[in-house]
């Protein structure tokens, strides 16, 4: 922008925001009119290439699913693998889901209250799925948990099947979904400080009714955050489950699977309406994840 | 108070977990059948005749498909099955060395087997590559799939068709093997499992699909674009079912799949049936070159000789497409 | 709780917590780079430069590395626009930013493979092509850059921009000199976490790839051949190469001990 002409400029941003009303040079007009043709090419290369990459494939979610008629869809949805693979699914994230809850606060913390070497380690280590692929997280289950792994035989004496089985899944998926809690307490443990959960002990609370009354309503919107997070990623496993499930129809397709097996049995709408439900079940995360966020942490955008 | 709930509330997850423990085992006569990619739609009919014999009445299923060796594979490290149905015998063998499998399995009229089938070639619509037999997979102009002979059965009885094929042309078997080289230079992709390599044809890659002749029919009664065609020379495809475990009514629904209801309903899902008589089998043609894998060797040498991860000959092949700067 | 004082109850909650970690984190790595090195180095490093598996390591390594480059720039971009920008259906839009990490990744193969293999209403087909293994890996790594992006330009002072726009400067070097700068350590966290995703995507590639050795076969694909093919050495070789990439590339990009020093997203 030029700084000729008697336009103010000044350098704090509510004058900017309400722009004296003075007759405008051509210059600054031209600047403006190329200020706001930029702006538009950058809203339009964002947005399309948005369009592209998500918008056209939830599009196209929908449109295939409906491609021949509700019929069809009924049935799919109906149809009683379907429903197991949906109610396993949701059995799953039941199981695993608390599980990390759990976990992630007490990492928490372990790390953010607790005084020991190795901090920077055992953070390391919770961040590691991260890192890992989710075949490889399969892989790393049954070299432990198989017929041939360390706990093989131990599990085969008791008569546990881990691998093949629904606990192998659960495992599967609370290994991939294992950070979330953990990496959004953590912060939030950070700012309130300790200063209130030592009032609270100088009062003569007991450490739990200190973490119950003040600590953990404190933390609470960071946890569900956390813990709409870790249900969305148990939901949509895939490669981790695919390893360990064996495969078996009605009994260790999660949903996921089910939409892979629909499509290789040449069932499109099947899978199409599997994945529409998988998709119906993220835009919920989403806009819970997006409630959230305006609650917690102020506005993503301006 | 509060705290007595939440800990109860707490305990949930666990509750679940063990509850699942126990509903992932079996109540009731379930049997659970393990088998290779394709006789999906053909037990979808055979379960349910089963169930309405003596025998069946009040057992029922639960069923997974894949691979044939990924399968066997699994059931050997601890995938729970009482009856399996694979492509070929060496994943059956390779259960009795587990000791999952009695040694006397095949110890009855068809030595264990209970579907024929052949391998042919799946073309588009029309053949417009004019395929016809052999010789033309190693044409310049055409491409091959065929599934990964590590993981599926399928993929092995292409190879050893193609390899048989060429000793009954007349050839020595060091240029049956450098046939297989040539072909396997025009193969363009190589799925996990028989089924997936018909989806990969179907979505367009390739022009020539080796597979077995009952995914040609099921895909064509499924309306796919494609035709089929039996080569003069092929080999017969014996698939094998074996009862895990000594229940009793896994012994019995392995005999019921070689009786003759069974294998009328065998027939109309396109598989050839192992005992005679059974209707509908003439609209099979015989190819006249047919043969079995035991005129290239049995599979125990086969399997050795193409299939050792190490040293077989496919392995080598494999390996040497690496190599290759070719495409 | 009466009965468990507050110290015991404290180290049963620390073992808990041990067990828990052990079981899912520890022992599974541990068993891994035992199995990766059943055979000694020397086997360790034959598994690793076989023929199909180095080919899957380099198409993967190429691949993400091509991708987060890209999203370098759009993620960005994208982040720029939803903060500085106002339009109709912005709230929806920056919603969705997050459909990829929501989406299971089979639903995403599938859905690309209707939109971009045959069949597809655009004319389109990259099925078994390499353009096919960018087009997923960029659909679920779509929003690391801009989450990380965003709440850094959100608490930018705009004053130094129009500070140094009254200066003279042109926009664009308002935005290299002034903007990029103090996005270029948000920008690299997202590129890091994009990176290790991509490395190890496996889910939306299955369906569209095609999965050919040596031309669309990436190694989280390669593992998952190895396991099925029962070559557990060669499978476990290749996972810890590869977790090892992503974790030198964490670590280089000092994402992991930023993040346990200070609030970052």
């Amino acid at each position: 922008m030029s700084s000729s002409g008697p336009g103010v400029v000044s350098i704090s941003p509510p004058a900017i925001r309400s722009a004296p009303r003075l007759p405008a040079s051509d210059a600054q007009r031209t600047a403006r009119r190329a200020a706001r043709a930029r702006k538009l090419g950058l809203r339009t290369l964002a947005l399309g290439y948005l369009a592209l990459l998500l918008g056209a494939p939830l599009v196209m979610i929908f449109y295939r699913t409906f491609e021949h008629g509700l019929a069809p869809v009924w049935n799919a949805v109906t149809a009683p693998n379907a429903v197991h693979a949906f109610w396993l699914s949701i059995e799953v994230v039941a199981i695993s889901v608390p599980l990390n809850t759990i976990f992630g606060i007490g990492m928490a913390l372990l790390l953010e209250r607790g005084r020991f070497w190795g901090k920077g380690l055992l953070g390391l280590l919770i961040d590691l799925p991260f890192a890992i692929s989710p075949v490889v997280v399969g892989l790393s289950l049954v070299l432990v948990y198989g017929k041939t792994g360390w706990l093989g035989d131990w599990l085969a004496e008791n008569g546990i099947q881990v691998i093949f089985s629904v606990p192998g899944m659960v495992l599967a998926t609370a290994v991939v979904s294992l950070p979330f809690v953990a990496r959004e307490t953590i912060p939030v443990l950070r700012e309130i400080g300790t200063d209130a959960e030592q009032a609270a002990e100088t009062l003569g609370a007991s450490a739990w009714q200190t973490f119950w009354r003040v600590t953990l309503p404190a933390i609470r919107w960071g946890v569900v955050y956390g813990v709409v997070l870790t249900t969305a990623r148990a939901l949509g496993e895939f490669g981790a489950v695919s390893i360990v499930s064996g495969r078996i129809e009605g009994q260790t397709q999660t949903l996921p699977l089910y939409v892979q097996d629909r499509f290789e049995n040449f069932d499109s709408t099947g899978a199409y309406t599997a994945a529409l439900v998988l998709a119906l079940l993220a835009l919920g995360t989403l806009l819970a994840m997006n409630l959230l966020t305006r609650r917690t942490r102020g506005r993503m955008e301006a | 108070m509060r705290t007595r709930r939440t800990v109860l509330v707490l305990c949930l997850p666990i509750v679940l977990g063990l509850a699942a423990c126990g509903s992932s085992g079996s109540s009731g006569k379930q049997l659970a059948l393990v088998a290779y990619s394709t006789p999906k739609s053909a037990y979808e009919a055979l379960i349910p005749a089963f169930q309405s014999t003596a025998g069946g009445k009040g057992v029922s299923f639960s069923q997974s498909y894949g691979g044939s060796g990924e399968q066997s594979r699994a059931v050997a490290n601890g995938q729970h099955a009482d009856v399996v149905n694979f492509s070929l015998e060496p994943d059956v063998e390779r259960l009795v060395k587990a000791g999952l499998v009695s040694q006397s399995w095949n110890q009855n009229a068809t030595h264990g087997f209970v579907t024929n089938s052949v391998v042919v070639f799946m073309v588009r619509k029309g053949n417009p590559k004019h395929v016809t037999g052999w010789a033309d997979l190693v044409k310049p102009n055409v491409q091959v799939v065929t599934p990964n002979p590590f993981t599926s059965g399928g993929a092995r009885w292409n190879i050893m068709a193609a390899y048989g094929a060429q000793l009954k042309e007349g050839k020595s078997p060091a240029q049956a093997e450098e046939y297989l080289k040539q072909m396997f230079h025009k193969v363009v992709s190589q799925d996990s499992s028989a089924r997936n390599s018909l989806q990969t044809f179907l979505a367009g890659r390739g022009d020539v699909l080796l597979g077995y002749e009952n995914e040609a029919i099921a895909a064509q009664k499924k309306g796919s674009a494609i035709d089929y065609l039996v080569p003069k020379d092929t080999i017969l495809i014996q698939s094998p079912a074996a009862a895990v475990g000594s229940s009793n009514s896994a012994t019995q629904f392995v005999s019921y799949l070689v009786s003759p209801a069974a294998q009328a309903i065998w027939v109309s899902k396109g598989y050839r049936p192992v005992i005679s008589g059974v209707p509908g089998s003439s609209k099979f043609p015989t190819p006249a070159g047919l043969f079995t894998i035991d005129s290239v060797g049995g599979w125990k040498t086969v399997s050795k000789q193409f299939f050792e991860p190490e040293t077989g000959i496919v392995t080598k092949i494999e390996q040497s497409l690496g190599v290759s700067t070719s495409k | 709780m009466p009965g468990v004082g507050p110290r015991s109850a404290g180290l049963i909650g620390k073992g808990l917590l041990g067990i828990y970690l052990s079981a899912l984190v520890l022992l599974p790595i541990a068993a891994l780079m035992s199995k990766a090195s059943t055979g000694g180095a020397g086997s360790f490093w034959r598994e690793i430069t076989s023929p199909e598996a180095l080919a899957a390591i380099k198409l993967t390594l190429a691949a993400s590395a091509i991708v987060v480059a890209i999203n370098a720039v759009f993620g960005t971009l994208i982040a720029w626009v939803l903060v500085r920008d106002e339009f109709p259906g912005k709230r929806a839009v920056n919603s969705v930013i997050d459909l990829p990490f929501a989406l299971p990744t089979i639903v995403a193969g599938l859905v690309l493979l209707a939109l971009y293999g045959k069949g597809s209403p655009v004319g389109i087909n990259v099925t078994f092509t390499r353009v096919a293994v960018g087009l997923a890996l960029l659909f679920v790594t779509l929003p690391f850059v801009v989450r990380s992006v965003q709440p850094v330009l959100l608490e930018l002072d705009v004053s130094m921009e129009e500070a140094a726009a009254s200066l003279g400067a042109r926009p664009l070097t308002v935005i290299r000199r002034v903007v990029l700068p103090s996005l270029v350590p948000a920008i690299v966290s997202g590129i890091a976490l994009s990176f290790a995703r991509a490395l190890g995507e496996f889910g939306s590639l299955v369906l569209i790839t095609g999965n050919l050795p040596f031309k669309t076969e990436v190694g989280s694909v390669y593992i998952f051949g190895q396991i099925q093919n029962e070559s557990l050495p060669s499978a476990a070789a290749v996972s810890v190469a590869l977790l090892f990439v992503a974790l030198v590339v964490l670590a280089l990009l000092g994402v992991v001990s930023k993040r346990w020093s200070r609030h970052v997203l």
